[in-house]
This record gives C-alpha cells, structure tokens and sequence, in this order.
C-alpha cells in the first residue's frame, strides 16, 4: 500500500512590506516635504556664512550701535567701517507695533461685525473683499500711501502732536511731519488689518455655539454675549493673529521704503520723519554697495529673518492653541 | 357668531416706534455732525466722518440707555463701533481701486501692450514705448517659479495628508514659518547662494527661484487644505481595490482635489505676481523684450512700476499707474478664478 503523494503547497507569503512603487513613492513625498526644513535650513546657513565677517568685526555692536558707513581707498580696499542696525531696528519695531496697535481694534471690530452683526450676503461680498485684498500687490500700497494716503496721514499727525504732544512718544523737537514712521505705520496697518481680520474671524467662528445660544437664553445682548463668550474663547487667537501681522509688518519691504525717510539715528519719536527700516535699508543700500557692504547687507538679513521667524513661530503656536490654526 | 382671525405676529420684527427712533438718531447723528463742523474749528471730510460717527453711536447708547437701561445702551454702543470697523477696513480696498483705475486708465492705450522701452525712457511721452517686456518678463518669472514651486508645494501637501510620517508636526509649523519669511530675504538668500557663487550675472531664473521661495508655503497650505478634504472612504476603497500607495494617491486622491489644487496654484501666482523686493535684487530689470530667462537682465511689471515712479515726472508716475492698473487686473483675474473654482473645491 503506496501511501498518496502528499503536495502541500507552500503558504502565500502574507507581508505589510509595501511595494517598491510605494517605497520610491514615499521617498519622493518625503523628500518634497523636507525641503521646506532644506530651504530654511539654507537660508540661516548662507546668510550666517556671507554675513559672518562683519558680524564677528562687529559682535553686539552690529545690533547695538546705528552708525552705517564704510570708507574705502581708491583701489576698493575697505579702510574703516561701522556696521551697526540699532536705529534700523527701532525703526523696524516702531513702524510695526504703530501698525498692530491700529490695526487690531479695527480688524477685531470688523470680524465681530462679519460673523454676528452682519447679513448674510453682505459677510460673503464684505470676505471675498477682504481676502482679496491680502492678495494685493505691496508695490501698490507703497505708491498708494506715498501719493493718496500720506498727505491725510500728515495731517492727521499734526493733530496729534497738536492735542496729545505732552505725551513722550508723540512729542518732537522739530516739527516735521512728512515721511514719519507713523505714516510708515498707517500704510503697514492697512496691509496688515485683512490678515488679522481673517485669523480673528476664524478664531470667532470657532465659538462653541450651545454657550452662544445659551447666553442669549439667559437674556443677553449681542455685547453681552459677546464678551462673555466669543471674546474669552477667542483671545488667544486674536493676539496670535496680531503677531502673525506683525511678523508680517516687520518683514514689509518695498511699501515701507517708499514713504519712510530712512535715517541712521535711534528715534522713538513716532511722529517725526526720521526712521528706519532693516528690509528698506538692504534696498536703499543694495544699488552701489561695494562687496564689504553687501556681507553687512547679508547680516542685516540674517538677524531680520531671525527676527520674523521667532515672532511668526510664537504665533503659529498661540493661534494653534485655540484649536485649528488660521491663515 | 363673529370669526376671529388673528394676523400674524413677528414680535422680533422692529416696530414703527423702533424704526422711527432709529430714523430720528441717524437724522441726529448728520444734524450734529453738521453743526459740530459748522461751530468749531474741526474742520474737513474726516471731521464730517467722525463726527458723525461718534454723535450717531452716542445718541443711540442715550436713547438705549434711557429706554431699556445700561446693557443695552452698551450693546448700542458696540454694534456702532462694530459698524465703523467694517467700514474703515473697506475704505481703503475702495480708495486704491478707484485711484488705479482714475490714474491707470489715461496711461492705458493699445501701443502700450505692443511695445517695450528699448527706444524710450520713463519720461518720454506715453507714446513713446510700452510694457511689452514687462508683461513676457513677469509671464517668464511666473511660468518659471510654476515649474518649480508646484511640485514642491503638492509633495508637501501630500506628506501632510498621506504620509502623516514622523516630521509631520515640524514639517507643517516650518511651512508655516516659511510663509512668513520677508520676500526681501528671499531674494538676499538666492543672491548669496546662486547668484554670487555660481551664475555671477542678473537674469530672470534667479527671479523665479526666489519667487518659488515665496509661492512654496502659499500651495502647500492650501493644498493640504484641500486634500484634507477628499472623503478617507475613497482612499480606503482605492487600497481595498488593492491598489497601492501611489496607485490610490495618484489615481484617486489628486484627480479627485484637481480642482482645489488648481485654486492653490492660482492663490500662489496671485501672491507672487505683484512680488517686488526679490525682483529688484535680482533680475537686473532689462527694457526691452527678453525671452531668454537664463541669460541677459529681464523686465518685469514690478520692477517697470518702480523705475518708472522713482524717475518721478508726470509722464513716468502716469506708466507707473497704468502698470498698477495691469498688475492690479492681473492679479484680481487669478483671484476671481481662484475663487470660482474654490467654491467646487471637490471635483467629480
């Protein structure tokens, strides 16, 4: 008796090893999403290593003092320089924070009207302008406010200095009005009031609806509501919003130059056309800089890129507190 | 007996009391204002505009306030101020538009589109020369950056949505750090790390590179938004189908967000197109028609504005104008379609 032939197959091989198709695939996907690391990465790097001569010539002055100038002999050899961005710095500071500070109650007030005061066909038109608007060339605001807007913005400021002068910050020696980090200021707000207007109606839209119903049940107004409910929820959306303006107020370039008066002196004084600006000193500079200088341009760069950095990442991480994260 | 219908009540609607009232205080409001300029020394349109403004909330907080108490003479109070907050943020939107179109317009004619600045200076009569160059130049610096950026951005969008790998938390807060980088930095980037090591002269691709720089976060995060969008159950029925990874994504998923992708890419140009600090820096901003990006100084519609105002006669401000109102059109034509094609952002 012949026992029968036995032919066991051989299991299937069973395995969650993917594919070479997806293992190129993922490569390729994570290859493209590091590259955001890469070029940032590139970024620090490049401007350190061109902009590393003077920052280590200069050290802590570089962002202490504010002198700029560079004194070559005939055969292009640099003989004497002074490096310094402080003015630049305050300057940069001053124009931005005279933004936020304008810019925040007016865009707070039109999210609040667009997402509870506002019909509904009028929130639709009124967002669409208001995107569209972020989408508007910065080339264009700087002519605008150099030709339209900053002879009100003058004037405006001579009302200033007219009724509130006593106070330090808009007090001046010498009278003059014309190409002052205020108007700087205006111009960067109403660059700056659709991105905050965006995150903060984002943020407002967000507030739980059952505690907005419930406010109203209890005999609310729509204030009262509002600064019971959607204002505590909403907070640190708003300030993470201002910030991220403010990153965005600090990094301006071509509108700032066109209506500052850039000058090499530290001056707190908002209302006097005397102020700096890190990105409009690298375009006013950039034109006949002599290599020297240009690595002093490549530093300025360094530390306004660090700059914005820090302050957009800060507001990356207030606004992604308050649950998903705005423009 | 009688029948007794009762009419319909809305008793949310304002009665004709309330309406009146309202009436009454928006009168009160002009009628102040107007006396206000009148008898003191505050003078103007923006006196007229505050003025009213501010007498019209106060009236009504008063009128509130002695009708129906404190809470709402404040709710009075805020709706007012809320009202002014859209307004002030709309008006410049109006005022830019309106000064474009007043001042672009005159500038506008047909040799403008036919001719570049070869022959001509920015304060030669507007006869003379035209933005030919600029509008090839800024297409060329546009298509290129295109090339570039899309690829990046959509890979970076799909490892947020499809991978969900290690660096996904790092990876979308530097995206969005980066979309915070100044463009100004951009262009001293690739001016250190192209332009001064290797290529040595101004052309238009070391425009575009610093262009793609801006526009990469611009497509990412959008994208991602999008494709976040896409129902998980297709993904789940392209790998129960037995696709793989790459099968499912590229023959499911993308074609499913290609609609919203498209929307993303147009949002990226609209960001870029009007980018002028980087195309200073970099592209040497030639005047005559340059069809060559990688070779020789290109024009572009940004950096033709900026000379020409900076040259500063009647004529060069009327081109800078007229070159405004092109970029303007340009810009608002990719945001509208953006737009019309975002409120399909799913497609079949």
């Amino acid at each position: 008796m012949s026992t029968p032939n036995l032919v066991i197959p051989s299991p299937r091989e069973i395995t969650t090893e993917p594919r070479r198709s997806d293992k190129v695939f993922r490569g390729v996907v994570t290859g493209g999403g590091l590259s955001s690391l890469l070029i940032l990465g590139l970024i620090a790097v490049f401007l350190g290593y061109r902009g590393f001569e003077v920052l280590r010539q200069e050290g802590f002055g570089f962002i202490m003092n504010s002198d700029w100038s560079i004194t070559t002999d005939d055969a292009g050899n640099v003989v004497e320089s002074h490096f310094g961005l402080a003015a630049m710095l305050v300057g940069t500071i001053l124009c931005s924070l005279v933004a936020v500070v304008i810019a925040v109650p007016i865009s707070i007030f039109s999210a609040l009207f667009l997402n509870f005061y506002s019909p509904n066909w009028l929130k639709k038109l009124l967002i669409a302008i208001i995107d569209m608007m972020a989408a508007f060339p910065s080339i264009l605001f700087g002519i605008w406010g150099f030709l339209v807007l900053m002879p009100s913005v003058e004037y405006w400021a001579k009302l200033i200095h007219r009724y509130l002068g006593f106070i330090p910050i808009f007090d001046m020696q010498v009278p003059v009005f014309t190409r002052s980090p205020f108007v700087a200021g205006v111009v960067l707000a109403i660059m700056i009031i659709p991105i905050i207007t965006s995150v903060s109606r984002e943020v407002f839209a967000q507030a739980p609806l059952d505690r907005i119903q419930a406010a109203y049940a209890l005999g609310a107004t729509r204030w009262a509501m509002i600064k019971a409910v959607v204002i505590p929820y909403g907070r640190s959306g708003v300030i993470g919003g201002a910030m991220l303006g403010l990153g965005r107020a600090m990094g301006e370039t071509v509108a700032v130059f066109t209506v500052l008066n850039i000058v090499f002196q530290v001056n707190w004084h908002m209302l006097l056309g005397a102020g700096g600006n890190v990105a409009s000193l690298i375009i006013l500079k950039f034109g006949d800089a002599s290599p020297y200088e240009i690595k002093a341009l490549m530093a300025a760069g360094l530390v306004l890129f660090l700059l914005t950095l820090v302050v957009n990442a800060s507001a990356n991480f207030i606004v992604k507190r308050t649950g998903k994260s705005g423009r | 007996m009688t029948t007794f219908t009762p009419t319909p009540q809305k008793p949310w609607r304002a009665s004709k009391r309330e309406r009146g009232f309202d009436f009454a205080i928006l009168l009160g409001g002009f009628l102040a204002s107007y006396l206000l300029v009148a008898l003191t020394p505050m003078k103007g349109k923006l006196a007229y505009f505050a003025l009213f403004f501010i007498s019209y909330a106060l009236l009504a907080a008063l009128l509130k306030g002695l009708t129906r108490g404190s809470a709402a003479a404040k709710d009075a109070l805020v709706s007012s101020l809320v009202v002014v907050g859209a307004v002030v943020t709309v008006i410049p939107i109006g005022s830019i538009l309106l000064t474009v179109l007043q001042k672009g317009l005159p500038g506008i004619s047909f040799g403008l589109f036919t001719h570049d600045m070869a022959l001509a200076t920015p304060t030669d009569p507007l006869s003379n020369g035209g933005l030919l160059h600029a509008i090839t130049g800024t297409l060329t610096l546009v298509a290129l950056a295109l090339i570039m950026s899309v690829p990046i951005g959509i890979l970076t969008a799909l490892y947020l949505t499809e991978i969900k790998g290690r660096f996904t938390g790092p990876i979308r807060f530097l995206v969005q750090a980066m979309s915070g980088v100044p463009s100004i930095v951009a262009g001293l980037f690739i001016l250190s790390a192209v332009l001064y090591p290797i290529t040595k002269a101004y052309s238009g691709l070391m425009g575009a590179l610093s262009l793609t720089i801006l526009m990469i976060p611009t497509i990412a995060r959008t994208s991602e938004e999008v494709l976040n969008l896409i129902p998980n159950e297709l993904r789940e029925a392209g790998t129960a189908l037995g696709g793989t990874q790459w099968r499912t994504v590229a023959m499911i998923v993308l074609p499913a967000a290609k609609s919203g992708l498209i929307t993303a890419i147009i949002l990226g140009v609209a960001r870029i197109a009007g980018e002028t600090a980087p195309i200073l820096l970099l592209t040497g901003g030639g005047d005559k028609v340059n069809p060559n990006a990688f070779n020789g100084p290109m024009g572009s519609l940004p950096y033709y504005i900026w000379k020409s105002f900076n040259a500063g006669s009647p004529e060069a401000i009327t081109r800078a104008w007229a070159g405004l109102l092109v970029l303007l059109g340009i810009v608002l034509i990719l945001f509208t379609s953006a737009r019309f094609l975002g409120t399909r952002k799913i497609s079949r």
